[in-house]
């Protein structure tokens, strides 16, 4: 098999510069292991070749982030490794967070596996372990042998491309991407011995950890009506006819906008619904009842309401995940911003 | 309330002359068959066998059914739609076990699903497992989705009763025997044992969403009480057109593995005292007064602990949680089971509603997750339906016949019950 080619970040301390006073050195390599990169060499073996190391002082780096990891990816990209090793970070905080930045940088610049260890109390475990594999250590370097071994064990799996198993079994900090897999027993039997451990009393683990929700705060009310710009968004799935952009019945890929300049009503001939977490045939009847342009021209004629903008925007909320619902939404709401828009109605099913 | 299941094993189903199990084959007469079924409504193109891993892609499914038949007791399975509302659940009951009938044809609604008896996607269905009676219908004149959707699912519970007649006679492989005492009796029987309840939700978010109860509309109940046996003869059924992943189908309902699984454990360690139903309506006020029947109800009981389970996905998490927070404030514990909807990355949270006191959580799966289900030799219904049923997309048939669709289209993939040993799990 070949060699697979690895570069390893750590900070002034354990690259054997010096402490505290030498914490504003700025980034530079050296060929080869250095410090915990030996320990690390002699657990891959001859699979994994530590080729080159990145040392940067913790203050620099957190001082100056993004000039910091413009210069250390400049240094990593001469070696042209296939794997990046950073730490472990024990629960040193800027050292945390600069194993925690190099690595997403470097995922994201040249798409390879990347790969750091920390304590899970470390700040910067917090803030990087949706983006990057983080082994869980101890919170000093007295922990060093342990988070060593993890993290080559990790290490040579993401080398080989192996599937990794649970983070349980592999040790490092959960990403938070669900993933389907088959258990033991079916469900109803994990529910019923889950509630008997509970009764209990007995250690249960959850199997879905409740998110914690954002909430928006909503905007002060429009104090001059008369004049307002109303934009109609709808998640409730209102399309003309033939729905054109194909928005899915369920799980939305994309949203659209559509024009109802001079169109006073919406009518079964010309629109429709694409959603598919409703019963249709009231909304496909008159899909005014899902998005109001009726009632909304009326407003607009009566003089209670300025205008109506004359694009609307509709989605599918049936199924549509949480983050692509976000993801629709901001680039809806900076579209309309642009249009001076004073008030939104969001309708919904 | 005490009932005998007697499980016949069935080994293969096949037409014949005459319709009858002999030596746990079911033969079956087509022309009877269709004459049971008959409605004007409805247009059978054909009617089929389908046994596990032949090349065969069942779409769009609406239902799956069970055959059952009383054969002592009183009432009829499927009671207030076959026959009186006449309460059911105790004597016996015949069961072609290993078999099932399925309706398929003109898609009704979106939420329709796949089953291929074969490949990766049979991975992922119960009823890849079971010999399949198909049902493949259309409509016949103008009717609209309603009428439609009520003449397929009349024209499967009928086929099922037509089928499981043929049961009555026949002396059953094993039988099993499941009994739920009047409260105080329960109680006593195993004062030792915690008392665990069982909180059935049933989607009744509208027309084309909906599950019958003695033939009453769900959305139109109360939260109420019932014995577990009521539910193995068929007091629940299924109307909806929910996802294909998360709906209960009739069969499901006649099997929930919730029932079984408490009733394993029942006289072990805990004792299973009874089923409280409840729905998922569209309106907050709907909600916010079943949350609170379903609570009261279970207060009433004098339970310990739930297990509450959702059917479907989105708006139906509010009562999820609803329920969980009002039955926990009242000291009691309980489990939900739900699905996910964590995108197809994984990456999203997977619920629309969410509360810390819903601390013990049981996921069947991420219903987002794709899957390209390969070409089969022979597709029964219209499988153009992939690209417009929920978890399907614009081209999701490919020309060379596979189908590529999230997991959610899939029936009974994130089944809700628990019926599978599929869940998602955080990396």
């Amino acid at each position: 098999m070949a060699t697979v080619k690895a570069v390893h970040y750590i900070n002034q301390f354990f690259g054997q510069i010096g402490g505290e006073e030498k914490a504003d050195i700025k980034p530079f390599k050296q060929d080869g292991p250095v410090g915990p990169g030996t320990a690390l060499q002699k657990a891959f073996g001859s699979e994994i070749e530590i080729v080159g190391t990145i040392i940067c002082g913790d203050t620099y780096f957190n001082e100056n982030i993004e000039k910091a990891t413009q210069e250390i990816l400049d240094l990593i990209s001469g070696y042209k490794p296939q794997i990046l090793i950073a730490g472990p970070a024990f629960n040193a905080g800027r050292y945390g967070m600069a194993c925690g930045a190099v690595c997403a940088a470097v995922a994201e610049r040249f798409s390879i596996p990347v790969i750091t260890g920390m304590y899970e109390e470390n700040p910067g475990a917090d803030l990087y372990r949706k983006q990057v594999y983080i082994v869980k250590t101890g919170n000093s370097a007295a922990k060093m042998r342990e988070a060593i071994s993890a993290m080559s064990k990790l290490a040579l799996k993401l080398a080989r491309g192996e599937e990794l198993g649970t983070p349980e079994e592999e040790g490092y900090l959960e990403k938070g991407i669900r993933v389907n897999i088959v258990h033991k027993e079916r469900g109803s039997a994990r529910a019923v011995e889950m509630l008997i451990k509970k009764l209990k009393g007995e250690p249960y683990q959850t199997e879905y950890p409740m998110p914690s929700f954002s909430r928006v705060t909503p905007r002060p009310p429009i104090k001059d009506l008369k004049h307002a710009k109303i934009a109609l968004v709808t998640s409730g799935g209102i399309v003309p006819k033939g729905n054109p952009d194909r928005i899915e019945a369920s799980s939305a890929t994309h949203f659209g906008r559509y024009d109802i300049t001079g169109i006073e009503d919406l009518t079964p001939e010309t629109f429709q619904t694409a959603h598919g977490g409703y019963d249709p045939v009231y909304a496909n009847q008159d899909p005014d009842r899902v998005l109001p342009v009726d009632v909304m021209r009326q407003l607009e004629k009566e003089g209670i309401i300025g205008s109506l903008h004359n694009i609307y925007y509709a989605t599918v909320g049936n199924g549509t995940s949480v983050a692509n619902a976000q993801k629709y939404a901001h680039a809806i709401g900076l579209e309309l911003a642009k249009e001076n828009i004073d008030g939104i109605i969001l309708t919904s099913t | 309330m005490k009932l005998e299941i007697g499980n016949i094993f069935v080994k293969d189903v096949r037409f014949g002359e005459r319709t009858e199990v002999k030596d746990n084959i079911v033969y079956i007469n087509k022309a009877e068959l269709l004459d049971a079924i008959a409605d004007k409504r409805l247009h059978y193109r054909d009617i089929h066998i389908v046994r596990p891993g032949e090349s065969v892609r069942l779409c769009p499914v609406k239902d799956v059914l069970e055959p059952r038949v009383k054969v002592e007791g009183p009432g009829n399975v499927f009671p207030g739609i076959l026959g009186a509302s006449t309460i059911v659940g105790q004597g016996r009951t015949h069961v072609l076990k290993g078999m099932a009938v399925i309706t398929v044809g003109h898609i009704v609604g979106f939420q329709e699903g796949i089953i291929d008896m074969t490949g990766p996607g049979a991975e992922y269905t119960p009823f890849s497992q079971t010999i399949n009676l198909v049902i493949d219908c259309e409509k016949a004149g103008d009717i609209n989705q309603h009428e439609h959707e009520e003449a397929v699912r009349l024209a499967g519970l009928k086929a099922t009763r037509y089928v499981a007649e043929a049961a009555r006679d026949v002396v059953p492989d094993e039988i099993i025997t499941y009994e739920t005492k009047p409260i105080p009796q329960q109680f006593d029987e195993y004062p030792d044992l915690p008392k665990v309840a069982y909180v059935y939700m049933l989607q009744s978010q509208g027309l084309l969403h909906d599950t019958y109860v003695y033939g009453v509309d769900a959305k139109k109940i109360l939260p109420t009480f019932m014995f577990p046996t009521e539910v193995m003869d068929g007091a629940i059924v299924s109307g909806n057109c929910v996802s294909a992943c998360d709906k209960n189908t009739t069969y499901h309902h006649l099997n929930n593995p919730i029932i079984h699984d408490l009733y394993e454990h029942h006289g072990k360690d805990l004792n299973f005292i009874g089923v409280v139903i409840t729905n998922e309506n569209v309106t907050l006020a709907d909600k916010v007064r079943s949350s609170d029947f379903c609570a009261k109800l279970v207060q009433y009981l004098g339970v310990d602990g739930v297990i509450i389970n959702e059917e479907g996905f989105g708006n139906p998490d509010t009562d999820l949680i609803m329920n969980c927070k009002k039955i926990e404030n009242l000291g009691i514990k309980t489990v939900l089971i739900t699905d996910e909807y964590a995108g197809r990355d994984g990456a999203s949270q997977s619920l629309a509603d969410a509360d810390k006191l819903a601390d013990a959580v049981v996921s069947v799966g991420n219903a987002n997750q794709l899957i390209v289900l390969p070409p089969m030799d022979k597709v029964i219904g219209f499988d153009e339906a992939a690209n417009v049923i929920a978890g399907g997309f614009a081209n999701s048939k490919k020309e060379d016949g596979s189908v590529e669709v999230e997991i959610q289209s899939i029936i009974g993939a994130t089944n809700e019950l628990g019926f599978n040993r599929m869940g998602a799990i955080g990396k």
